[in-house]
């Protein structure tokens, strides 16, 4: 598969009274085309800053790219004019953003609204772009699209909301697709229903979808690959199933110990103890050995690189470091990786 | 052995009048009991009653019809300013927005003291520090937290924050409506550990409402389930999660999304359609199974207990 989207060494600051905030601090991760690439991590962990330079979306002047090339088919994005990115956005790229009520326009037809970027970027005539939009609205299953299409974002539930959202994104077919959090703000069920609707516009479309979230049950139901972020890095990437069954990171274990599953019976969530650290003084060392229960002497003073576990798998952590002590990762995460191997041999017995 | 009830909600309305015609009705007859010592989730969608309902138990919300009995005593009617100071005492509330909920103007230590001041709980201004300061440290908190204002900390220590000024005046009852909502998922975790550990030590009796039926789950003893102003369904978490019964929960907890790829890319969601009841009959709440309650038609009754009887 060839790379639709390549992020390499990224740094982004913010400039503040107080100093220089380091959101993001070097990063690299690459996206193919059609598949689905999940950032977790904690707010502050920055996630959405990622994207919204990829979009150039900062707010500028206090927002800047210090660093680092983002290869848009090639192309390095960062040095593109204003007027170069307002072609790209909306037509290769688009966003669905997390709150559906802030996003639209409250005094503007949602019809108009998504009519905006046909018209602009698609060349169409209003007659065009007005039975385009039908059929979108019909796509992300509003019912009664005619109709709607004069209505505007209060006259729409929350849910209806989002989906309309969905449909500004799509109007161009865009080749990648970022959802910075789409589902926080809706009720499970609802949830379920935009999750399916975005997979199902996926397989048509064949976009790639880079999907921001905290809530690994919903990482689990749409990634193919997964990007855990922690004080402006990588800390742990790899298919879902490596992140969900091997997970190899102290701050991935965390995560996903601090999420009860349905069947679970025990008295105590394996929660990470304090809070994120301070991205003004980012800590020497591994910036989450403060909270990390197996943190190693070298931990405070070195960072760790990233460990290659396997072709699809890496983490940054000196646990990995042949010279590290064997430790047994929490009960909960060696449940998950038992259930790992029993696949494994499973796949094995078939072949 | 026969369980304490802390709290019986019986029949409970509360309407909100929107007009001359127009009335929502938030929570439509309700009726649940708490009993000591538990934690009684309350689980829907946003809309569907359950803030309102937790509201109305604490007297935020005057009921519309219906009765609270909170340790043999009604909440509602009328009251003197004694009953209701003792009746708020054993009572209290957490709330889901841990910004919007404390003072901004006031210091830590004077939110936590509130209510040891109403009360008239401390012997002296010593105690009342010293009470404040036990108090942060049983959240997990320093006691030179004490003087600083609640704008310097993160969510997660707000929440905290929150959770020992409903513990300031010692009640035996809390209302936590959301409490976890709003923060992040390590820091739910520890918080979710905090209210456990809280619930042992002090003996506090919960009800817990929220949408995140994984944690729900993971924190109560019994569940309800509510849907436009009702409770549909009622029953001891594990039942519950095992032998859904009404459609309406079923379709919820298929579409709770599960940290578990292999999981995922086998769920099958099912949708819940409100016309597949029989509208010619009213539905009443019938218990189906000991403890386990569901709101049905006389028909479904006997179809739910069929269901009960093959799984």
């Amino acid at each position: 598969m060839s790379k639709l989207l390549e992020v390499k060494d990224l740094r982004v600051s913010f400039k503040t009274y107080s100093g220089e905030v380091q959101a993001v601090r070097g990063i690299d991760f690459d996206l193919k085309k059609g598949e689905t690439l999940a950032i977790v991590g904690e707010s502050g962990s920055g996630k959405s800053v990622t994207t919204k330079a990829i979009t150039k979306l900062l707010p500028e002047p206090q927002g800047y790219i210090k660093t680092g090339e983002i290869l848009f088919e090639g192309q390095d994005i960062t040095k593109y004019s204003n007027k170069q990115m307002q072609k790209l956005r909306g037509r290769d790229i688009s966003t669905v953003f997390q709150d559906p009520m802030t996003s639209l326009n409250p005094t503007m037809k949602v019809g108009k609204q998504i009519a905006e970027g046909l018209i602009k970027h698609r060349k169409m005539s209003k007659a065009q772009a007005r039975e385009k939009t039908i059929e979108l609205l019909e796509l992300v299953g509003i019912p009664q699209a005619e109709k709607r299409l004069n209505q505007f974002p209060h006259q729409f539930s929350g849910g209806m909301r989002q989906r309309a959202v969905v449909a500004i994104a799509l109007a161009c077919n865009p080749k990648i697709l970022i959802a910075d959090e789409p589902t926080t703000a809706l009720d499970v069920t609802i949830q379920a229903q935009i999750l399916e609707l975005m997979k199902d516009i996926q397989r048509e479309m064949d976009s790639a979808i880079i999907f921001i979230t905290h809530d690994l049950g919903v990482v689990a139901n749409v990634a193919d690959r997964v990007a855990v972020m922690y004080a402006g890095k990588i800390v742990e990437v790899g298919t879902a199933d490596d992140i969900f069954y091997n997970p190899k990171h102290p701050y991935t274990w965390g995560l996903l110990g601090s999420m009860p599953t349905l069947d679970s019976d025990e008295e105590e969530l394996f929660a990470i103890p304090g809070s994120p650290p301070d991205m003004l003084n980012p800590p020497e060392g591994d910036a989450f050995a403060p909270r990390n229960r197996f943190a190693l002497e070298i931990d405070t003073q070195m960072e760790p690189p990233m460990f290659q576990v396997s072709d699809t798998h890496y983490a940054a952590t000196w646990l990995l470091h042949e010279y590290a002590p064997k430790i047994e990762p929490p009960e909960s995460v060696q449940r998950r990786m038992q259930g790992f191997a029993s696949m494994d041999d499973g796949k094995d017995g078939e072949a | 052995m026969e369980k304490e009830k802390v709290l019986e909600v019986k029949n409970l309305q509360k309407f909100f009048k929107l007009g001359r015609n127009n009335t929502v009705k938030a929570v439509d007859d309700i009726s649940f009991d708490i009993n000591k010592g538990e934690t009684f989730g309350l689980v829907g969608e946003s809309g569907c009653g359950k803030s309102t309902t937790g509201r109305t138990i604490i007297r935020l919300h005057e009921a519309t019809g219906g009765q609270v009995i909170f340790n043999h005593e009604n909440v509602h009617g009328k009251k003197s300013k004694q009953d209701l100071l003792k009746l708020n005492r054993k009572m209290q509330m957490i709330f889901q927005d841990p910004s919007s909920s404390l003072n901004p103007k006031m210091t830590v230590m004077d939110i936590v003291a509130e209510g040891i001041d109403i009360h008239k709980l401390a012997k002296n201004e010593k105690d009342r520090k010293q009470r404040v300061e036990n108090l942060l440290e049983t959240v997990g908190l320093n006691r030179e937290h004490a003087t600083r204002f609640p704008h310097e900390f993160s969510g997660g220590q707000r929440q905290r924050i929150g959770i020992a000024r409903a513990l300031a005046v010692e009640p035996e009852f809390i209302i936590a409506d959301e409490p976890i909502s709003a923060l992040d998922v390590s820091i739910q975790a520890q918080v979710v550990n905090l209210l456990k550990r809280l619930q042992r030590d002090y003996g506090l009796t919960f009800l817990f409402i929220a949408h995140d039926l994984s944690m729900v789950k993971y924190i109560s003893d019994r569940i309800g389930v509510m849907y436009f102003g009702n409770m549909v369904e009622l029953a001891e978490s594990d039942e519950l999660y095992k032998n859904p019964l009404h459609p309406y929960t079923k379709s919820l907890l298929s579409a709770i999304p599960l940290p578990d790829p292999d999981y995922e890319r086998n769920r099958r969601r099912v949708a819940y359609d409100p016309a597949e009841h029989d509208t010619n009959e009213e539905p009443e709440f019938r218990e189906v199974k000991p403890g386990h309650w569901v709101r049905c038609t006389t028909k479904e009754f006997e179809e739910y207990k069929k269901e009960l009887k093959t799984k």
